[in-house]
């Protein structure tokens, strides 16, 4: 592989840092910066104790993200109990079951630390849909797509409500019925998802994904998806997930068995052959033996390689070569591709190349 | 130090079209990269008294000027503010490109730099003491500021107010003064060696023009201002000029309405504006008459 740009060696060796000169510094916080992940950087940056010896100029950049990182950190707890009260009385939620980086904070993850996103995921069951939507609604939030083909299309096929979004707060929740659209070749089952969650100690009433589960959508959400411009804050989640989960007993052996029953060797293997290329996740060998089965062959694996390792780098200019945009375009056809069969996708994209555009000009 | 003026008009050029010009004003060190001639005759034209930096040097915001591509490259020429490969804007015609410039820095300091607190105001400045007028467009506060920057008072920022959390001081952001529609000509009439670049017409604030800040202002931009008043101007044609107090939980929320930032901040976000207002007189300014503005403003008192 080609020499790795600077923030993901230094995600890799933090150890790097202190021997950066104010050049490296620049290119190091720019990439940050497209990437999504500056406030993370921060947090790598303090846990090694080295922010004192960071030049002056970087310094004050990495306080302006603090400001941001720590509002983001209260907001995210204010939200999580915002969408609490609403769902008090809704039968059957409780606890409430957090998915993503909503869970990686609540839960106090590494993964979680100075992580940055848009909306709060939460996973209900798909019986309950109707209620969740409507205590929602009283709550103050509403559905974001007004167009009627759109609300059809995620009610119908995907694996969520369309978004909603709260009138006052601008503040963003996804409601989830599975991980995977009903449309998608794999259907991981929800039920054994909610049966293994785990109730969060320190925050009664919450609930996360059992910590193979949680390792397991990370993995699906991010190697089954067409868009690449989180992938390295994704595939860092994943990364910091491996470390802390993987230090627990009994984490390593469970883990394919697991992937097998929801039918996810596939990303699961992705994620682990990406994580240790990139950014030198620890993989116990007969984890990587457990899943050889599960890897595509050789020709095809050597296309994804040539795709993700250019997918999974920041969006940054520094960052691409004469074959990144090929690399997107591919893996964005891709993510469509499996998020449904041909003849839906086909007429899918039809509808929202032509049909959607003439109704809302 | 060098600055801008020490380049030959051909070396800017070079550097725009070319690794980048990076420019230091007050706390903030900007790489500008443009191969469009308007770009390069504003910074000629107002930028000549700051700082710059070496090609290899820190940047805190890489800023480019450019032409989409496509047709449009000849066909009524566009030009795009790309901040390190980031387009947060449309594109406008060429001719705005340096009112776009303007913009954009004003834009990247304002959704980025958050160590600090960042109200839409300009800051001005004498013997020690900061004046800070927040306000909408078309209050005539950078007619204001203009004029008062060219009788005694030191200018920190036509824009941006920034408020230091740690100790409450105002750090200065000295740039050009954005002249819109009549105060062009007002300013031209009132300051007399006045500094301004090519008026740009048709942009969304109407005609546009930029005051060249005093090279006092400019060379002074590292001395923070604590801040003593606040004024909220109001330009009324025939207005007879008055300065009205405020009180202050009216003055927070006014000034609040005014921040950048202020819901980024949390709780720092809200004492630092309440030190603000505590140690500030906030006032309704009304005029029409620049020279009584000017004597008024010569003639406030520091609070106590």
């Amino acid at each position: 592989m080609k020499r790795l740009p600077i923030l993901v060696a230094v995600l890799r060796d933090p150890g790097l840092l202190p021997g950066l000169r104010l050049a490296d510094w620049d290119l190091l916080l720019r990439q940050s910066t497209s990437a999504n992940l500056s406030p993370t950087l921060l947090a790598l940056i303090e846990e090694h104790g080295l922010l004192d010896a960071v030049p002056a100029q970087p310094r004050a950049h990495l306080d302006w993200v603090r400001a941001l990182a720590t509002r983001h950190r209260q907001a995210v707890g204010f939200e999580v109990e915002c969408i609490q009260a609403a769902l008090a009385r809704v039968d059957g939620v409780a606890p409430l079951l957090l998915l993503k980086g909503a869970a990686y904070a609540m839960a106090g993850l590494r993964a979680g630390a100075g992580r940055l996103f848009g909306d709060i995921d939460i996973m209900v069951p798909q019986a309950r849909l109707d209620d969740v939507e409507s205590a929602l609604m009283l709550y103050g939030w509403a559905s974001s797509q007004t167009d009627a083909y759109d609300q059809r299309y995620y009610r119908r096929w995907m694996h969520e409500l369309p978004p909603m979004q709260h009138v006052r707060r601008q503040s963003s929740i996804d409601v989830h019925h599975a991980i995977l659209p009903q449309t998608a070749p794999v259907h991981p089952d929800p039920a054994l998802l909610r049966a293994a969650a785990v109730p969060l100690r320190h925050a009664p009433g919450l609930a996360t994904l059992a910590p193979a589960d949680m390792v397991l959508h990370s993995a699906v959400h991010l190697f089954f998806d067409g868009e690449f411009d989180k992938g390295l804050r994704d595939l860092l989640d994943l990364h910091f997930l491996f470390l802390e989960f993987g230090a627990r007993a009994g984490f390593w052996e469970a883990l394919p068995a697991r992937a097998r029953a929801l039918e996810l060797e596939r990303p699961l293997f992705y994620a682990l052959r990406y994580g240790r290329r990139l950014l030198g996740t620890p993989v116990p060998d007969t984890v990587l033996d457990a899943l050889a089965a599960a890897a595509p062959n050789r020709a095809l694996l050597a296309v994804m390689d040539a795709l993700f390792e250019r997918a999974l780098l920041p969006m940054h200019a520094s960052c691409s070569d004469a074959f990144t945009g090929v690399a997107r375009f591919a893996l964005y056809v891709r993510g469509n591709w499996l998020r449904m069969p041909p003849l839906m996708l086909a007429r899918h994209l039809f509808h929202k190349a032509l049909l959607s555009k003439k109704q809302s000009s | 130090m060098l600055t801008v003026a020490s380049l030959s008009r051909r070396q800017l050029e070079t550097r725009l079209a070319g690794p980048g010009l990076l420019v230091q004003t007050g706390a903030f060190v900007s790489r500008i990269r443009s191969p469009i001639r308007h770009v390069a005759d504003g910074i000629a034209l107002l930028y000549g008294d700051y700082p710059i930096h070496g090609e290899d040097g820190f940047a805190d915001f890489h800023v480019g000027l450019q032409y989409p591509g496509g047709l449009r490259r000849w066909y009524q020429p566009q030009v795009n503010f790309d901040l390190d490969g980031q387009l947060p804007f449309e594109p406008l015609p060429e001719a705005h490109a340096f009112p776009m410039l303007e913009w954009g820095l004003n834009w990247c300091i304002s959704t980025r730099a958050h160590a600090y607190l960042m109200i839409h105001a300009a800051v001005i400045e004498r013997g020690g003491l900061a004046a800070i007028l927040p306000a909408p467009p078309g209050s005539g506060k950078s007619t204001l500021c203009a004029a008062l920057v060219n009788r005694g008072w030191r200018l920190l920022s036509d824009e941006l107010a920034l408020f230091r959390p740690e100790d409450g001081l105002l750090v200065p952001v000295p740039r050009p003064v954005s002249l819109k529609n009549r105060s062009i000509d007002v300013i031209r009439g009132y300051v007399a060696d006045a500094v301004l670049s090519r008026p740009v017409s048709n942009t969304t604030k109407g005609t546009v023009a930029h005051l060249k800040a005093p090279a006092d202002s400019v060379a002074r931009a590292h001395e923070t201002a604590r801040p003593a008043w606040i004024v909220f101007p109001k330009y009324e044609a025939g207005a007879v000029t008055s300065l009205t107090p405020i009180p202050r939980a009216r003055a927070f929320f006014r000034v609040g309405d005014n921040a950048f930032n202020y819901s980024h901040m949390g709780a720092r976000g809200f004492a630092t504006l309440a030190g603000a207002i505590e140690g500030c007189a906030s006032y309704d300014f009304r005029y029409s008459n620049l020279d009584e503005a000017i004597a008024l403003f010569a003639a406030l008192e520091a609070p106590r």
